[in-house]
């Protein structure tokens, strides 16, 4: 038994080769799902090994690598991809939203705005927008192939119908380029409107569903709706109590037993950075955050 | 006080450092070694070697000792470990009809050539606790025979040469065999890819869905024509001298479910195949996954398919134990920003409900 | 974990910075990426397009050669370095290599993909003399933000006509990679051809 020898950034060249000719094919299709054979990774199915596998697939020793979960570099699996990448790949890595070349993201879009010189990286569990609707995959990609999409739009009717408005507050469909309507991975609706027009290239890596997918940078990215429903974002109706965003998106944190709370900012880096700035800002320098 | 959740390098490495503790267990207890585990957990061992895809007594035995025991964490460590290694090409056939065998039995047939060779095997034993294992004493040593070559042609090929059972499925022989760690798994599935999923498959979903034909949820009328145990060469085609050459030989288990079939408008009654090999000793995993394979063949012979174990994209899609315990698993991952997301929802739908509370009592009041 | 390998970083890097310059080509159509081409290829498959072929082909992708290409040693010095197979067919081709790119077959001779899978189409490189002369093409959609001029040469004269006809099939349709010295751009399907 000898201890293996692993490759930069620990995939072998032939699984990276793989993985860049899926990539390739998914920015040329926007918003469309290229299956890729997902290889085992030394983490679990579900924790993010779609998108190890496309940073691990992209990154070079120049890269300046960020990873965030829940909007924060020190979630316990950011810390820990991070800490396989400055392991196996030995990259510079950073929490510095505007430093990192590539930023590997579970859950939150951040709140920056982010430049052409970065990609998005994000993991995603189910990539299949149309999954919950219809559970076979050779009906869904029968769907897609045909852009037949009355489903989604008869499923968020229901919603309204039933509750007013559209009861999706994460995972909220969007269609690309006019054309694949695409799941945006478990981010809040808030996150949506980020993605569209963005400067920086977003990729995504589903590794248990074996699906890689893109969207290049400025393209049009619009959240499903109605003309007489239209898409809303949403965040707590209040401001970070760290450093007083009022257009950040925010964590509710319970203080104690007697139902005290407090909010947050959830993009550690984004609260930090307003923080080091200044003072804590009043809240209404901050520009409105229900667009 | 708020408490933002730092430090989670260190907590982790706290964390490692008290797992493997934990997996020492009490210092005064000697540790174990890989041969104890592989000698004396064998089926374990095998269990952890055929759902990981691995051949490798030794590895399967550290995997097992690493997981403490947890067979999937164990296969989980075998399936990323087997994920780096190169790939030299891919081995002949092995031919289970030349299989040295250590254990037969036919439930089809009284008597048959070769007999039937009972084996090392659970399925007499009286299920009572032996209290005398507890400590490490003597066994009996077996009676051996010399083995008999030739003398023992699979039960399908003797039902074969009558027509009486379909013949063996054969490949597309243009087309490469399929290797769905290769290849993404598309639907409609070929024989290939199903079975080789089913034969990494969990062994404890495909004993449900196995379980579940007999039942009546896509009956299949199984016998078991064949279990045999034993030892295959496994020989590899070297393009640089031209002809197979040996490298070794493993352990496997092979099933052969013969299934009742009435027949079509196309093709008279005659009994179909049902498939299950795995490494090592694994009978379970060998007749679950027969009965499975035969309960997918369901479309290619013109069968109603309604039942789950019929159902190949709801079987293969959900065999897999190392994709299903990580994402059942990651629901331990942090989901802050859904929950505040689904939170903010649920309490603008309990408002808008306690807003119209009292109109709708006014309605049901009105109606009755 | 041990430390990663050293003995492979050369390659292991080159195969890394080479992709990622097809990745913002294909990313932002129509914009020139910087990379770094072989030296000591069969002529006349060019350094660039052979620094693509070793980034990104392997026995997996069947390779067609144009005309130009098909000679005995670019061959041999495909299928030695990066062990992809050359096939007589543009049609069965994962990625095809164009020598003479103003003789470049009808777009719809290789691989559109189909509705269900059309990522399965073939990648076209093609080997062009530069990247600043020949007809001006202005490219929009996707990766670009408001429009972006492409100059390419030598095209066949109604290489707009066919660009356009690739992307009215969208998804279906192959992607082209364009080569020069140090250089790289791209034309996906996704890429719309504004007039005038």
């Amino acid at each position: 038994m000898n201890a293996p020898a692993y490759n930069f950034a620990y995939l072998d060249e032939q699984t990276k080769r793989m993985i860049r000719r899926a990539i390739m094919k998914a920015i040329a299709i926007p918003g469309y799902q290229v299956p890729f054979a997902s290889r085992e990774m030394p983490m679990p199915y579900g924790w993010g090994t779609g998108g190890v596998q496309v940073t691990a697939a992209i990154l070079g020793p120049n890269d300046i690598l960020k990873v965030i979960d829940q909007g924060s570099d020190d979630t316990t699996n950011a810390v820990s991809i991070r800490k396989f990448f400055a392991k196996t790949a030995g990259v510079r890595t950073t929490t510095d939203t505007h430093e990192a070349t590539v930023i590997q993201t579970r859950h939150r879009i951040p709140e920056a705005s982010l430049g052409e010189h970065q990609v998005l990286v994000y993991q995603v569990p189910i990539p299949e927008p149309l999954r919950f609707l219809e559970p076979r995959e050779t009906e869904t990609r029968r769907m897609h192939a045909l852009a037949e999409y009355g489903l989604m739009h008869v499923k968020l009717y229901e919603d309204i119908a039933r509750h007013g408005h559209i009861a999706t507050t994460y995972a909220y469909p969007v269609k690309v380029d006019g054309r694949y309507v695409m799941d945006p991975s478990p981010t809040p609706k808030f996150d949506n409107p980020k993605m569209n027009d963005c400067a920086a290239l977003q990729l995504f890596g589903a590794g248990r569903e074996k699906r890689i997918y893109a969207i290049p940078p400025y393209t049009k990215v619009v959240s499903l709706d109605f003309d007489d429903h239209p898409f809303e974002r949403y965040r707590h109706d209040a401001s970070c109590e760290l450093c007083g965003a009022a257009d950040s998106f925010l964590d509710e944190v319970i203080m104690d037993d007697s139902g005290s709370r407090m909010f947050v900012c959830s993009d550690t880096d984004y609260c930090e950075t307003r923080r080091a700035a200044g003072p804590a800002l009043d809240s209404q320098q901050s520009e409105g955050a229900h667009g | 006080m708020y408490v933002a959740v730092k430090d989670g390098e260190r907590a982790i490495e706290n964390a490692h450092t008290l797992l493997a503790h934990e997996r020492r267990g009490d210092p005064q207890v000697p540790g174990l070694s890989l041969a104890q585990i592989s000698e004396q957990l064998a089926l374990a061992v095998d269990r952890v070697m055929s759902e990981g895809s691995l051949y490798d007594r030794e590895l399967a035995a550290l995997a097992i000792k690493q997981a403490r025991g947890d067979l999937i964490e164990a296969i989980f460590l075998l399936r990323a470990y087997r994920a780096t290694l190169p790939r030299f090409g891919m081995s002949e056939p092995v031919d289970t009809g030349a299989m040295t065998v250590r254990r037969r039995i036919s439930a089809a047939f009284k008597d048959l050539p070769g007999g039937q060779v009972l084996g090392p095997t659970f399925d007499y034993t009286h299920r009572l606790l032996d209290h005398m294992l507890a400590g490490d004493t003597a066994v009996a040593q077996p009676q051996s025979v010399p083995v008999q070559a030739d003398a023992m042609p699979r039960v399908s090929d003797l039902l074969a040469a009558d027509g009486l059972i379909e013949p063996s499925p054969q490949p597309d022989a243009s087309k490469p065999v399929g290797d769905l760690t290769r290849e993404p798994l598309s639907f409609p599935a070929e024989r290939d890819l199903r079975l080789q999923n089913l034969a990494r498959g969990d062994e404890g979903f495909l004993l449900a869905l196995g379980y579940s034909t007999q039942r009546g949820y896509g009956r299949t009328h199984p016998f078991a024509g064949e279990i045999r145990l034993g030892e295959v060469d496994v020989e590899f085609f070297a393009e640089e001298v031209g002809f197979a050459v040996p490298l070794g030989r493993i352990t496997m288990t092979e099933c052969q479910m013969i299934n009742q079939f009435h027949g079509s408008a196309t093709q008279a009654p005659q009994f179909t195949r049902g498939y299950g090999l795995v490494f090592g000793h694994g009978e379970r995993k060998a007749m679950t996954m027969a009965l499975v394979d035969r309960a997918l063949r369901a479309r290619e012979l013109g069968e109603e398919a309604n039942a789950p174990a019929q159902d190949e994209e709801f079987v293969l899609s959900h065999s897999d134990n190392v994709q299903a315990t990580g994402f059942v698993e990651h629901l331990k991952l942090p989901h802050y920003v859904d929950f505040q997301a689904e939170l903010g929802l649920v309490r603008r739908m309990r408002a808008d409900f306690e807003a119209t509370a009292d109109e709708r009592l006014a309605i049901q009041e009105a109606a009755e | 974990m041990t430390a990663t390998t050293h003995d492979f970083e050369g390659p292991v890097f080159a195969a890394q910075s080479t992709f990622r310059a097809i990745m913002q080509a294909i990313a932002r159509p129509g914009s020139l990426q910087s990379i770094e081409g072989l030296k000591d290829v069969p002529a006349p498959l060019s350094g660039e397009a052979a620094a693509i072929a070793l980034a990104l082909f392997d026995h997996d992708t069947p390779v067609w050669l144009d005309p130009e290409l098909a000679r005995p040693d670019v061959a041999a010095w495909l299928r030695f370095h990066t062990g992809a197979p050359v096939v007589p067919e543009p049609a069965l081709a994962i990625f095809a290599l164009v020598g003479d790119p103003a003789g470049l077959p009808p777009l719809n001779a290789f691989d559109q993909g189909s509705a269900e899978y059309p990522d399965r189409s073939t990648t076209l490189v093609l080997q062009m003399a530069g990247l600043a002369e020949g007809e001006t093409l202005v490219l929009t959609g996707p990766g670009i933000r408001d429009n972006q001029a492409f100059r390419a040469a030598p095209l066949p004269d109604d290489m707009a006509e066919r660009i356009a006809a690739n992307r009215s099939q969208f998804p279906r349709g192959v992607d082209l990679l364009f080569t020069a010295p140090s250089q790289v751009a791209a034309i996906p399907r996704s890429v719309r051809l504004k007039r005038g």
